[in-house]
């Protein structure tokens, strides 16, 4: 990826089984409601967060960076291990629940789509959650339970009924207007004595979490994407037509960035697919659409971004177009490299990777379904050919990877020479599919690396393809090479 | 405690609720906080109350924020401004929270604290807050810090100035935005309290950082504090220092910083000086004027007159006014629209004759612009050009401006322009009203919509207002009588609230002699709704009418009405004969 270095790429890494949670045991059927639909790391990687069908958010904290108790041995026994992020269950909520919009007679589905991380304060954790509709903003904190002891007036002897006097909360005395609470009462100058503060006794903590801002109506279609800005007050969310941009702080309004809506519906020949900020510069930000095409646009330009400022687009080898050209060709997914200067994308057979500063075309394409191109037809038949797999970036953008079928995931290496191409299993043993050895990747002659188009054996050992488990969702831990990914309602977690 | 002292029970319970499970009584219990800390006495407050509060911030925020306002007034209860200081540290941990209209209202609340306390308090209190704060570990306390630094530093010896000037120096570089924004925000009130010496040196470069941020968001907020900043040098720094950042920001690659130029240069004209405006600020705004985004142009366009006003009339001619041309016919409606609003206060500026030889033609063709909005904008500062060049001028342009707005197909604009005739008859005159408006207003009585007809009957009420009495008998009156027989009882009943709010404008005598006839003939109607109508109008008309009228035609009518066989009829009559009644009892 650091084009021009002529370092030898680094070596191929060797997948481990991590953790998994949720495992399921053998014949168990997953509920449709716990099946997962986003998984998020946040920026310092000590965080997980999954979202399901079923409108929860569950979330992970990680276990292996925080203080041990200072014990020599254990200090001891860190230095021979070998460090691997490790995660523990956090808590989890109720994000969303399902809806009716009465005007459109249009049931809106719990399912989170996407999760983003907001800036932690306090010790709090933020995030905002969405589902097709509405976003939400959470703030999850540890809150003191509280045990209160010492009031001014016995709880258990409740006055309510012993007092002849009727009594309203708040001090209302419903028979005398009080003389206490009157603004010009004189009280003696030292105060009454006899009263008191409640004291609170328990330091007992539990998190919770509290949904601090909802910001809804303002999507016509379903919300694929919700991304944070830079600059730490501002986030997007992109429907099928619309980008807009809001205010972390403000619920109420949001600007329409772009609008791909064409004034007669019959017109509509491309949809938004994805959208995202870039990481350092606020002022820009990348959808992809359903044509297969990028677009970056600079929100300093113009008010309304509808003329993009660069546009990334693979032209179409000539004489290969076939029905299935333009499904395939959706990007259902695009990351930005945490410099920035890449952006991945994937669409339907193949993971590519640009560079801002090169909108010719990809700088390398990876094979990801190949295998399945014979198979179009029944993919289609199936309905599996629109399902939208994820992508993502290691932290140092020297790898990437996405997942596939039968619950398998895929990672290559992205520095220049790499041969790297991995396929793996989500299971507890990830490398039980990888038979053979990963074949020599061969640059093409059209100088951009085309790479890992071996079948993963599957085919070739005659194993059907499994279309029902697909493995859509995952995400790479921001600093470390450790992956999370969805296996149904199932979370694997792997390092290298 | 022991309840035997009964008059103490609500305080108490008003304590305890300070932790209760109801979120409303707790709020309601730090509402009244001042209470508790008078009953509690001023000592124990300070030992008690307090140190309670500062432990109690983990509540939900809208306690939070009642909490942080209570604390702000609070000096007197704690014993005075001598104490002042235990207020600082409940404020201080609310200062850190993380919702935003929390921790504003803190820092609001340390700054009024801080303002009155001692100075030897000051320093051995607040500025150690101030630093704390702005060594804070979450964002959120440095957020915090930069807006108290105002209050710390005048009372602050030499020593620790420079070491305050120097702390906030490094939040105007911080790594988070969030407090890089502050820092612009607050960067003005702060250097109102830096001596002169510094201001030049240390504010100035503070402010370099700032306008050169990588963040839009904080650029934005350092144009903002040009104009603020700008007052505070003298005009030769100022345009030193200042002009060529604001010149510089007019040419931002971000529309966004343009904008805020666009919204903010006027101001800095008067601190610049008329030399440099001139030769800097008017191309400069010209620019803007020009701008490829509309949205910075629309902001231009709305300060157009204030820009004006600074200028002389001649290089507002000269330099201006070709813009302003352009603009009356700019691709976007919004830009004439802000336009549209503002370009009737150039008249004053420029004089009579340079408004009709340059004005006037683009009043009107924003007259004529395809958009209500254009339109509208224009006529509601009509009163502004009639000052200036008489309105003769424009009424041919005007009146088929009005007429077309007036059959608006959207009924927000037909009712935008109703609110405006009463400050067209008063402009035009009574004899260009009868002659032309009159008709509408009536038309307005029969429109299809609701609002409409409101509007319209209290247009009809404010018209007879205007012109008196007696042009309203001739021109009014009759018109909205006839239409009482109209086939459909909405309008019926458009014309009975009408009649209900001419009434008082006409006096008791036409009430009698016109309009009460009228209401009585309406109380056979066949319609319920029109029956209990009358009987509220006539109910209203009790006050003005000769007590002997109430008695012998409104008292029979509604007697009749309360034997109505429709339950809400006889409602209403009876509700109106009670008042008859207490009007008698009365006098």
């Amino acid at each position: 990826m650091n084009g021009g270095d002529d370092a030898a790429p680094p070596p191929s890494l060797e997948w481990r089984f991590s953790q998994v949670f949720g495992e399921r045991t053998a014949g168990e059927e997953v509920h449709e409601v716990d099946i997962i639909s986003a998984i998020e790391f946040d920026k310092s990687g000590d965080h997980l967060a999954t979202g399901d069908r079923g409108g929860r958010v569950v979330l992970f904290e990680r276990t292996d960076t925080k203080d041990h108790g200072g014990s020599r041995r254990d200090a001891e026994e860190m230095d021979y291990a070998v460090r691997h992020p490790e995660f523990r269950y956090k808590t989890e909520f109720q994000s969303h629940e399902p809806e009716f919009d009465y005007l459109k007679s249009l049931e809106i589905e719990e399912k989170i789509n996407k999760i983003r991380w907001c800036q932690p304060a306090n010790g709090a954790l933020f995030l905002l959650s969405t589902n097709d509709k509405t976003i939400k903003y959470w703030k999850v904190q540890e809150k003191k339970i509280k045990k209160i002891s010492e009031m001014n007036i016995d709880p258990s002897n409740d006055p309510g009924s012993s007092s002849p006097l009727p009594i309203v909360a708040n001090g209302v005395h419903a028979d005398k207007p009080q003389d206490y609470l009157s603004k010009d009462f004189p009280f003696p100058p030292g105060g009454i004595p006899s009263l008191r503060l409640p004291v609170v006794t328990s330091q007992e903590t539990s998190l919770v979490a509290r949904c601090r801002r909802v910001y809804a109506h303002a999507h016509d279609y379903h919300i694929n994407s919700i991304s944070n800005s830079r600059d730490g007050e501002t986030f997007i969310s992109a429907d099928d037509l619309r980008v807009n941009l809001w205010n972390l702080e403000v619920s109420n309004q949001s600007f329409n960035i772009v609008d791909v809506k064409p004034t007669n519906m019959e017109d509509l020949t491309e949809v938004i697919t994805s959208a995202e900020f870039h990481p350092i510069h606020c002022n820009m930000l990348a959808y992809s659409s359903s044509k297969g095409s990028i677009r970056l646009i600079d929100m300093r330009q113009s008010a309304l971004c509808d003329s993009h400022t660069k546009l990334f687009e693979e032209p179409e080898a000539p004489g290969s177009r076939s029905f299935f050209t333009e499904i395939i060709a959706s990007i259902s997914d695009i990351k930005f490299s945490k410099n920035g200067r890449y952006i991945l994308s994937r669409d339907y057979m193949t993971l590519k990777l640009w560079d801002i500063n090169m909108d010719s075309g990809p700088v390398a394409s990876y094979q990801v379904h190949e295998h399945l191109r014979p198979r179009l037809c029944d993919l289609y038949e199936n309905d599996s050919i629109f399902d939208k797999f994820e992508c993502c970036l290691s932290g140092d953008g020297s790898r990437l990877a996405t997942g596939s079928y039968s619950n398998l995931f895929r990672v290559f290496g992205a520095s220049q020479g790499s041969t790297e191409a991995a396929t793996l299993e989500a299971s507890k043993n990830p490398m039980r599919r990888q038979i053979q050895t990963p074949a020599r990747s061969s640059r093409s002659m059209t100088s951009v690396a085309r790479r890992g188009s071996e079948s993963p054996g599957s085919d070739a050992n005659g194993n059907a393809h499994d279309f029902t488990t697909k493995l859509l969702h995952m995400a790479w831990h921001p600093t470390e090479n450790s992956i999370a990914c969805a296996a149904a309602n199932s979370l694997y977690m792997y390092y290298a | 405690m022991s309840m035997t002292d009964e008059p103490l029970y609500p305080i108490a319970v008003l304590i305890d609720e300070l932790k209760n499970d109801d979120i409303q009584l707790r709020l309601n219990s730090i509402r009244r906080l001042s209470t508790i800390a008078r009953a509690l006495g001023e000592e124990r407050t300070r030992k008690e109350l307090i140190p309670f509060l500062s432990e109690n911030n983990d509540d939900d925020d809208e306690v939070l924020l009642a909490m942080a306002e209570e604390l702000g007034v609070f000096i007197p209860y704690v014993g005075g401004v001598e104490h002042a200081h235990v207020l600082l540290p409940p404020l201080e941990t609310l200062s850190t929270v993380e919702e935003t209209c929390v921790r504003e209202k803190a820092v609001e609340s340390l700054c009024r604290v801080g303002s009155q306390m001692k100075e030897s308090d000051l320093v051995e209190h607040f500025i150690p807050l101030v630093k704390r704060l702005a060594a804070g570990e979450w964002f959120t306390a440095r957020v915090s810090a930069c807006g108290v630094f105002h209050i710390a530093y005048p009372s602050a010896p030499d020593t620790v100035k420079t070491e305050l000037r120097s702390i906030y120096s490094q939040l105007c570089q911080d790594d988070m935005p969030m407090v890089r924004r502050a820092a612009a925000t607050n960067l003005g009130k702060f250097a109102a309290t830096i001596e002169s010496a510094h201001l030049k040196t240390d504010v100035m470069s503070m402010f370099d950082d700032l306008t050169q941020d990588d963040q839009d968001s904080v650029r934005l907020l350092a144009v903002e504090g040009c104009a603020a900043l700008g007052k505070l040098l003298e005009p030769q720094d100022c345009v030193a220092h200042i002009l060529p950042v604001i010149v510089n920001f007019s040419q931002d690659k971000s529309w966004r910083v343009r904008y805020m130029v666009a919204n903010q240069l006027y101001e800095l004209c008067e601190a610049v000086g008329p030399e440099p405006t001139r030769t800097e600020l008017v191309p400069a705004y010209v620019r803007l004027l020009r701008d490829n985004e509309a949205e910075v142009r629309i902001a231009a366009a709305g300060k157009v007159t204030k820009f004006c006003r600074i200028l002389n009339p001649e290089l507002a001619i000269q330099h201006i006014l070709p813009c302003v041309k352009e603009l009356s016919t700019d691709s976007s409606q919004h830009v004439r629209s802000a336009l549209a609003s503002v370009i009737m206060g150039m008249a004053p500026v420029l004089g009579k004759d340079a408004t009709i030889e340059h004005l006037l033609p683009i009043f009107l063709s924003l007259l004529k612009d395809e958009f209500p909005d254009v339109r509208l904008n224009i006529i509601s500062k009509l009163d502004q050009v009639n000052q200036v060049i008489g309105i003769d001028l424009l009424s041919q342009s005007l009146l088929p401006a009005i007429v077309e707005l007036a059959e608006d197909r959207h009924w927000r604009v037909r009712l935008a322009i109703i609110e405006y005739i009463p400050l067209l008859a008063s402009q035009l005159g009574v004899g260009f009203f009868d002659d032309k408006l009159g008709a509408l207003c009536m038309q307005w009585l029969q429109d299809k919509v609701q609002s409409i007809r409101e509007a319209a009957a209290n247009n009809v009420k404010r018209l007879a207002e205007e012109f008196g009495p007696e042009w309203a008998m001739q021109h009014i009156v009759p018109q909205v009588l006839e239409m009482i027989n109209n086939p459909h009882y909405l309008y019926r009943m458009t014309i009975l609230r009408a009649v209900s709010l001419l009434a008082p404008v006409m006096g008791s005598e036409i009430t009698c002699s016109k309009l009460l006839p009228v209401v009585m003939t309406a109380a056979k109607d066949r319609v319920p709704n029109i029956k209990f109508n009358v009987a509220k109008v006539l109910q209203s008309l009790i006050p003005i009418v000769d007590q002997s009228v109430v008695e012998k035609t409104i008292r029979p009518g509604l007697v009749e009405l309360s034997e109505d066989p429709d339950v809400d009829v006889r409602f209403f009559a009876n509700q109106a004969l009670q008042s008859i009644d207490n009007v008698m009892m009365s006098s």
